[in-house]
């Protein structure tokens, strides 16, 4: 009766990892989502929020990345932790919310924590709206509102201010906005614009872009034109890609 | 025992949004002359928690929430609760119609063992055509917990109903003992509920007495335990069925320095009076 079977996740290379950080070797970096995600449970459905900064250390990777997922027709996932984690683990064809929840908590569970994605997980399916948030080592919470990532200390603020039970749909866009602006504005990890996800029964709407806190404020009236020859050339030097062929040989005769 | 256990874990000074989720608790289950009624808070905290086992001691980690470091490196130390990742979690789970489990510890290992008890209890019980009795209920969690003690950090009271023994409380901690007992203790905040339940602890109570007795329990350990917080909930099992109450914060008893305060020096002070001492 043993957890887990055999089989899975070996968590050998993890020992062998450390021993080499230990001795100087530093680990390829990740794409991680620093991030705000929110969601909340309104009259007719669930409304799920995200900012759009990815970073790389103390670098912006991408500056409007997507971080929602499709998991089934109304069911949407927002992620935090590392981006290719929580996209491996969004591949499903559930259609109810607990169906995507149990199969997203034993999947992490499996992992131990290793699979580092926080998800605030919303749907609205034949039972009802339904909204839960999912930690890395797979414990789960069911809420009417939630928020994950490095900034849900600051949305989270926002909520427990303003939230009460049956929003309309407007008020819980606007809700939803202001905390992750909270987000944005409050935490490093967050940044750029507000994207905003509205399920209802039968219904998704996804708001890409919903808010630009951030706009480019500055762009030179001139444009950006570099002559040739404004860079200095050093060298140059061409490394023709050869194609390998591969030829397949008779099988070898005994 | 072994010697030094080191358990896998988050950093020092983590964001207190990626630590691993534990359940610093309180959870009590009491018998009374009817059935059981299993109480809770509804505290989720986020926070490290790095020890290593002495070698000839076996500290209940949930249940001694710090040990300082004057007591020198090598020894437990646990600090749960940088943020509080859920403040009205249900910690009280069904695994059948009449046995409830009492989670502490690790969220996800003890949400996992109680979706596969739940699960063995389901066959189980269409199996035997007849509802599972508690003790089986409170085996399978052991057998579980036992099994993989290495790898689960998970303390639970598994409370219920059956005809043949009417309720029962068993209590199942870290690595896996199973103990039947007539109330039980558990999480964090329980090691301030042993002398509470030493000193007033009657056998074959009212269902009122209890529950108020177990609200009363709860409460206090919330008063003064970090990780405990929230609401209370109850579950009381009997051969009627289950019923489920809800204790929010502002209906819990006020204990001690949450009272009002009388003859406080600063009122003294500011009504005015030339000699403070004189009253």
């Amino acid at each position: 009766m043993d957890v887990p079977a055999k089989g899975g996740f070996s968590f050998d290379m993890c020992c062998r990892n450390g021993m080499m950080e230990k001795k100087g070797f530093k680990a390829p970096g990740f794409l991680k989502t620093g991030t705000t995600i929110v969601g909340l449970v309104f009259a007719d459905g669930v409304v799920l929020g995200a900012d759009t900064r990815a970073t790389e250390g103390p670098i912006v990777a991408d500056k409007n990345c997507e971080k929602i997922h499709y998991m089934a027709p109304y069911i949407y996932c927002y992620g935090a932790g590392t981006a290719a984690d929580t996209e491996a683990v969004t591949a499903g064809r559930e259609s109810r919310v607990v169906t995507a929840l149990a199969l997203l908590k034993s999947h992490l569970f499996r992992y131990q924590g290793h699979v580092s994605a926080a998800l605030v997980l919303g749907g609205v399916d034949c039972t009802g709206p339904h909204l839960h948030t999912v930690y890395p080592h797979g414990s789960t919470d069911t809420l009417p509102f939630a928020t994950m990532g490095s900034g849900s200390l600051a949305a989270m603020s926002v909520f427990e201010s303003k939230y009460k039970e049956g929003l309309t749909r407007e008020e819980g866009i606007q809700l939803v906005s202001e905390a992750i602006c909270a987000g944005i504005s409050d935490d490093l990890g967050s940044g750029s614009n507000v994207d905003v996800c509205v399920m209802t029964k039968g219904k998704t709407e996804y708001l890409r872009n919903h808010l630009l806190p951030n706009p480019r404020t500055y762009v030179s009236s001139k444009g950006y034109s570099f002559v040739l020859g404004q860079t200095e050339v050093l060298a140059t030097k061409i490394t023709p890609l050869k194609q390998a062929e591969v030829t397949i040989g008779d099988a070898m005769e005994e | 025992m072994d010697s030094a256990f080191t358990a896998s874990s988050s950093a020092v000074g983590e964001a207190p949004t990626s630590g691993e989720h534990r359940m610093g608790t309180t959870i009590v289950g009491v018998c009374y002359n009817g059935g059981v009624i299993l109480g809770a808070d509804s505290r989720t905290s986020t926070g490290t928690i790095r020890f290593l086992l002495d070698l000839h001691v076996l500290w209940d980690v949930l249940a001694l929430p710090w040990v300082d470091s004057a007591w020198g490196t090598g020894n437990s130390v646990a600090d749960l609760g940088m943020y509080v990742a859920n403040r009205a979690s249900d910690k009280i789970t069904s695994l059948t119609d009449n046995v409830y489990v009492c989670r502490s510890g690790s969220a996800a290992d003890t949400q996992v063992i109680s979706d596969y008890v739940r699960y063995f209890l389901h066959q189980h019980t269409i199996q035997l055509g007849q509802p599972a009795t508690v003790k089986v209920a409170a085996n399978l969690i052991r057998l579980l917990a036992y099994q993989n003690k290495n790898m689960l950090q998970a303390g639970m009271i598994v409370g219920g109903w059956d005809k043949y023994e009417g309720g029962q409380i068993f209590s199942v901690p870290l690595g896996g003992t199973i103990l039947k007992q007539s109330f039980a203790i558990g999480g964090s905040g329980s090691s301030y509920l042993y002398a509470l339940l030493d000193h007033e602890w009657r056998d074959g109570m009212s269902q009122e007495e209890a529950e108020k007795f177990v609200v009363k329990a709860v409460s206090l350990a919330m008063a003064r335990d970090g990780a405990s917080g929230g609401v209370v909930r109850t579950v009381t099992i009997n051969a009627d069925g289950v019923t489920k109450n809800f204790y929010p914060g502002n209906k819990l008893p006020l204990w001690h320095e949450e009272l009002e305060p009388h003859n406080s020096l600063l009122d003294i002070l500011a009504g005015g009076s030339p000699d403070p001492m004189v009253q």
